[in-house]
């Protein structure tokens, strides 16, 4: 890794904890020769390009398709092991077995660990699986490919853009730093109050449980954070608050699964910025940020793939490091 | 930088006074963000509830911890409600006050009658709120641990027919005497908690394996004895004869040291309301 990349990539750390992203001190040569070539370009012919790949463009859901099938399949399957009694997937997504192999939800595990401190087995077992699992494909791939509350939140937020482009809304946005915050006064509170606070609240335990027990008044609680989300702030639960993508976050720090972005063919339009949960990590794609000709995205990102659908360009694209090189 | 046809501000350099305008911005982001903290701060609050109604008893599964310890070690994922084959604990909603997610029983409505044989929901637990052995640093409240081993009636002539639990759940008790069918020397014929009552209970005689609904399997006795012919814990509750104050002789439901809590004696209960009731988390007292 260079230094300008290795910069960037605790610069995305911070990023994660709430920091506003900067412009880079430093860009590789490689990079900066583009950019600047960029700026030769004759701005007649630049928009008759883009107007001709707009012209073309094919509206890809793609990877928004796979990811929906694939968490409403992993939701399903908890469901039907219990109401079925197929047996492959037993308990919530906070805690359960695969085909008898412990798995547990990281943040729930550390709540516990917090409230009760004391440790067993099945726990670390389940918990070590958990960590290598989502190490291995991305962190807060887990948001986005599972969590039942992201899939919910994704159709209010279509309401919500709805709502904006009638003018009817505008999306308050908040401080970032506030999920960071949120997340140390959960741990404190299971800490000293030996109590784990957060899954109280946790829509994401709420819903996966009113999936596979059945309903219940809890439920009220995912509303009126939907309500929260469609009239006042997009995506204000995972964007601002839920320890939970932090977590996963972390872990996803140094997952090989993530998104790439090739600085060469892109037209800075912005439309994957749009799209996305997490535009903060996609400030690479500003025209002139680009600290070298492909950069790897930040931690923080879900690898949700909206971006993806949404480049018309292709200069944004799935990488499993190391994978390209084998094959 | 100057050549640089970006919107946004370079960042070495002094930064610029902010404008009055974006200040104001920043002012009402900030309120904003105080305010959404504070919501899910104050939703947060009612997660502790079940802390402050702690002192209202409530019957967990079995093997589980004291109820604080156990508040903070529940994972809240279900699993014991999934092993268990007669549908016996359930999980707490909002307004049960008892923490969001945990799983209770509700004997008078299905009582774990270890139709599994070997405390299955321990078994699933994944953190240890269910345990068979409590760890060292947990202390066992006095007369909350069994004396020996409960002997489960089902596998009496088994190589190994003890359950593995060490402390009870909770106790039974004959709260409503002046209502026992056995105290007023009275029979019982029909079903125990009428036609629609949907509580299962394994039957010895009918499967060994498969709980049948206690509706399918109604009684003809001349001196009611339910409790008894129901409790799946060998010596846990029999019939005596006990003095009256009055000096006249009864028959009357005994509870004695090997009872659980597990609740049967408190489903079968056929008189409205039962006679028997579990005290939740109640510890044996000689």
């Amino acid at each position: 890794m260079s230094d300008v990349l290795k910069r960037r990539f605790t610069e995305q750390i911070k990023i994660m904890f709430g920091w506003e992203p900067k412009k880079p001190e430093k860009i590789t040569e490689r990079a900066q020769q583009v950019h600047v070539l960029k700026r030769m370009t004759n701005k007649q012919d630049l928009i008759a390009v883009k107007a001709h790949l707009r012209a073309h463009e094919v509206k890809s859901t793609k990877w928004r398709n796979r990811r929906w099938f694939t968490l409403i399949i992993a939701n399903l399957l908890f469901t039907f092991s219990f109401f079925l009694d197929i047996q492959i997937l037993e308990g919530a997504l906070t805690a359960s077995r695969f085909v008898g192999f412990h798995l547990i939800d990281l943040n729930s595990a550390l709540q516990v660990m917090l409230a009760h401190k004391h440790i067993i087995n099945n726990l670390v077992i389940g918990t070590g699986t958990v960590l290598l699992l989502w190490a291995l494909l991305g962190g807060r791939t887990f948001c986005s490919w599972v969590c039942p509350y992201h899939l919910v939140a994704e159709w209010a937020e279509k309401i919500h853009l709805y709502l904006a482009k009638k003018k009817l809304v505008t999306d308050q946005t908040m401080d970032r730093r506030l999920r960071t915050v949120f997340w140390i006064i959960f741990a404190l509170l299971a800490l000293a109050t030996g109590y784990t606070v957060f899954e109280a609240i946790s829509p994401t335990g709420i819903l996966s449980r009113a999936l596979i027990y059945g309903p219940g008044l809890a439920l009220l609680w995912v509303l009126a954070l939907l309500f929260f989300e469609v009239f006042f702030s997009r995506r204000a639960w995972c964007r601002y608050a839920c320890p939970i993508g932090l977590t996963y976050g972390v872990v996803g720090i140094i997952s090989p699964v993530r998104i790439k972005y090739k600085l060469e063919g892109c037209f800075h339009e912005g439309d994957c910025r749009k799209v996305c949960l997490v535009p903060h990590v996609l400030d690479t794609v500003i025209k002139g940020r680009a600290v070298d000709t492909e950069v790897p995205i930040g931690p923080d990102c879900t690898r949700c793939g909206l971006c993806v659908d949404a480049c018309p360009t292709g200069s944004l694209s799935f990488e499993v490091k190391g994978l390209q090189k084998l094959l | 930088m100057s050549e640089n046809e970006n919107d946004r501000k370079p960042v070495a350099g002094p930064t610029p006074p902010l404008s009055k305008a974006k200040k104001q911005t920043n002012r009402r982001r900030f309120l904003r963000t105080t305010l959404l903290t504070g919501g899910v701060l104050g939703a947060a609050l009612s997660g502790f509830l079940p802390i402050i109604y702690s002192q209202k008893k409530r019957l967990r599964p079995p093997g589980a911890l004291d109820e604080k310890d156990f508040l903070g070690s529940c994972i809240k994922c279900g699993q014991c409600v999934q092993v268990c084959p007669v549908q016996a604990i359930k999980l707490a909603d909002l307004i049960d006050g008892m923490g969001v997610g945990t799983p209770y029983i509700d004997p008078r409505n299905q009582a774990c009658d270890f139709s599994c044989d070997a405390v299955q929901c321990i078994l699933a637990c994944p953190t240890g709120s269910l345990v068979y052995h409590k760890p060292d640093f947990l202390p066992v409240r006095v007369g909350a641990a069994l004396q020996a081993k409960p002997t489960l009636l089902a596998k009496e002539k088994d190589a190994e027919p003890t359950l593995n639990m060490n402390e009870r759940i909770g106790v039974a008790r004959l709260s409503r005497p002046e209502a026992c069918l056995a105290i007023q020397g009275k029979g019982f014929k029909g079903q125990a908690r009428g036609a629609e009552f949907k509580g299962k209970l394994r039957y010895m005689d009918v499967d060994r394996w498969k709980p049948i609904k206690v509706s399918e399997h109604p009684y003809d006795i001349p001196e009611c004895d339910l409790c008894v012919r129901a409790c799946p814990i060998k010596g846990a509750i029999s019939i005596e004869t006990v003095f009256a104050p009055d000096g006249s002789q009864r028959k009357s439901p005994v509870v004695h040291e090997p009872c659980v809590g597990c609740g049967v004696c408190e489903m079968i209960c056929p008189v409205e309301p039962t006679a028997i009731t579990i005290e939740a988390g109640e510890v044996w007292k000689i």
